[in-house]
C-alpha cells in the first residue's frame, strides 16, 4: 500500500509517501526513525496486521515546517529519512 | 454470527449490524442506525448509538461477536475490540457494494480522501488532507450558512447555474470572505453555490489524482446527498460516471463490520 501522509494548502502539496510493501520486514532496521531529527516516524501495526512505519499524526499537519531543517532554502542533496530508508519506501512530494 | 461496525464521524455516529449467513448471500444486514450526538460526549454517543441500534434490531450486546470502530473518533469507542482506519473501512465497504470499484472517494463532514482499492477491497493507495477543511462537507455547510440556504437547497441551487466562478481561497475562512464579496456584488446564489461546490470538488479531486483514477469510481460519505457536489466532482475528475451507494453515510461502518466478520472467520 502507498500511504500518503500530509496535506495540500494554498502554498502547495506536502506529502510523505510510504510504500508499506517495502516497509514490512524493514531491511534497514527502521533506520528512518532515528535518522529523522524531528522523530516524525514511528512503527504501527496497520489494518492488515503488518508492522509498518507511519508519520505521526501530529506531524501530518505541519510537514512543510517540520522538514525545513533538512530542506534548507539554499538547497540540499539528500534527506536523512530517504537516505536511511535503503529499501526506498519513503518519498517526499515537494 | 453478528458483527458490528461503528463509524464515529465528526458529525454523526453510524452503526451497522451485519449477520454472516450460510445462504447464497454471505452477509445480511441486520440494522443500520445513524445518530447525531448533540451534546453527548463521544464515548457516551457511541454507547447510546450502539444500544439504540441493538434495540431496533431486537438484539443484546451478547449477540454481537465483535465490534470494530472507524472514523475520526474511533479511539473513543471503548467497547470496540479493534480500530480500523477510515481508508481500510471505506475501501472494504465500497468494494462490497460495488465489486468493480477501484477508486473510492470519501467525502464526509471533516475530511475528504481518495483511496485506491484492489479486487478484495484492500486499500492499496490513499491520500487525505490532514490540515484543511476546504475539501470536506463542513466547508460546504459553512458556505451554505453564509448564503442562508439549507444544505439540500444549496446543492440543488448549484445545478441551476451554468457559470464558472473560480474561488481562489484554499481556506474556509478566506473562502467565506470571497463568498461575502460575491454576495455584495449581487452574484446570484446559484452561481455562488456552484463556485463553492466546484472548489470543494477541485480540492477533493487533487487528492484523488494523487492516488490515480482507475476503474469504477465510487463516492461515499455524506456529501453524496449533495447532488450539486456530485456533478462538480464528475466535471473535476473528468469522468462520465460516479457510482453512488443508496446509503453513503453507512459505507465505512459497513466496511468495518465486514472486516470484523472476516477476522472472526
Amino acid at each position: 500500500m502507498i500511504a500518503n501522509y500530509g496535506y495540500k494548502d494554498g502554498s502547495g502539496d506536502y506529502y510523505i509517501s510510504i510504500d508499506t510493501d517495502k516497509c514490512i520486514d524493514c531491511a534497514a532496521d527502521r533506520a528512518c526513525q532515528t535518522a529523522c531529527p524531528k522523530e516524525m516516524f514511528e512503527t504501527i501495526t496497520d489494518d492488515y496486521d503488518d508492522e509498518v512505519t507511519w508519520v505521526k499524526r501530529a506531524n501530518c499537519r505541519t510537514l512543510a515546517y517540520d522538514c525545513t531543517e533538512c530542506k534548507p532554502a539554499g538547497g540540499y542533496t539528500s534527506l536523512p529519512c530517504t537516505s536511511a530508508c535503503t529499501p526506498g519506501a519513503i518519498r517526499h512530494s515537494w | 454470527m453478528i458483527t458490528a461496525g461503528i463509524d464515529m464521524g465528526s458529525r454523526s455516529v453510524k452503526v451497522v449490524l451485519l449477520e454472516k449467513s450460510k445462504g447464497d448471500k454471505p452477509y445480511a444486514l441486520k440494522h443500520a442506525h445513524l445518530m447525531l450526538p448533540g451534546e453527548l460526549d463521544a464515548d457516551e454517543a457511541a454507547e447510546k448509538a450502539f444500544d439504540e441500534a441493538l434495540a431496533a434490531a431486537g438484539l443484546g450486546r451478547s449477540d454481537v461477536k465483535a465490534v470494530f470502530a472507524t472514523g475520526a473518533g474511533r479511539k473513543q469507542v471503548a467497547f470496540a475490540s479493534e480500530g480500523i482506519t477510515e481508508m481500510s473501512a471505506g475501501a472494504k465497504g465500497a468494494n462490497f457494494m460495488f465489486p468493480n470499484a477501484r477508486t473510492v472517494v470519501d467525502v464526509g463532514a471533516e475530511e475528504g480522501r481518495g483511496i485506491k482499492t484492489d479486487a478484495e477491497g484492500r486499500a492499496i493507495d490513499f491520500a487525505g488532507n490532514e490540515k484543511c477543511a476546504a475539501g470536506a462537507g463542513s466547508f460546504a455547510e459553512a458556505m451554505s450558512r453564509a448564503l442562508q440556504l439549507s444544505l439540500k437547497d444549496f446543492g440543488a441551487a448549484s445545478l441551476k447555474s451554468e457559470r464558472t466562478i473560480p474561488m481562489n481561497a484554499q481556506c474556509t475562512v478566506f473562502a467565506e470572505s470571497e463568498v461575502v464579496s460575491l454576495i455584495h456584488s449581487s452574484t446570484p446564489k446559484e452561481d455562488i453555490a456552484k463556485a463553492v461546490l466546484d472548489a470543494v470538488a477541485s480540492r477533493v479531486c487533487a487528492m484523488v489524482r494523487r492516488v490515480g483514477i482507475e476503474g469504477e469510481v465510487v463516492l461515499i460519505g455524506g456529501m453524496v446527498h449533495n447532488e450539486g457536489f456530485v456533478q462538480s466532482l464528475k466535471t473535476a475528475m473528468d469522468v462520465d460516471q460516479v457510482s453512488l451507494p443508496e446509503h453513503p453515510e453507512y459505507i465505512s461502518a459497513l466496511g468495518c463490520a465486514l472486516i470484523a466478520a472476516e477476522r472472526l472467520h
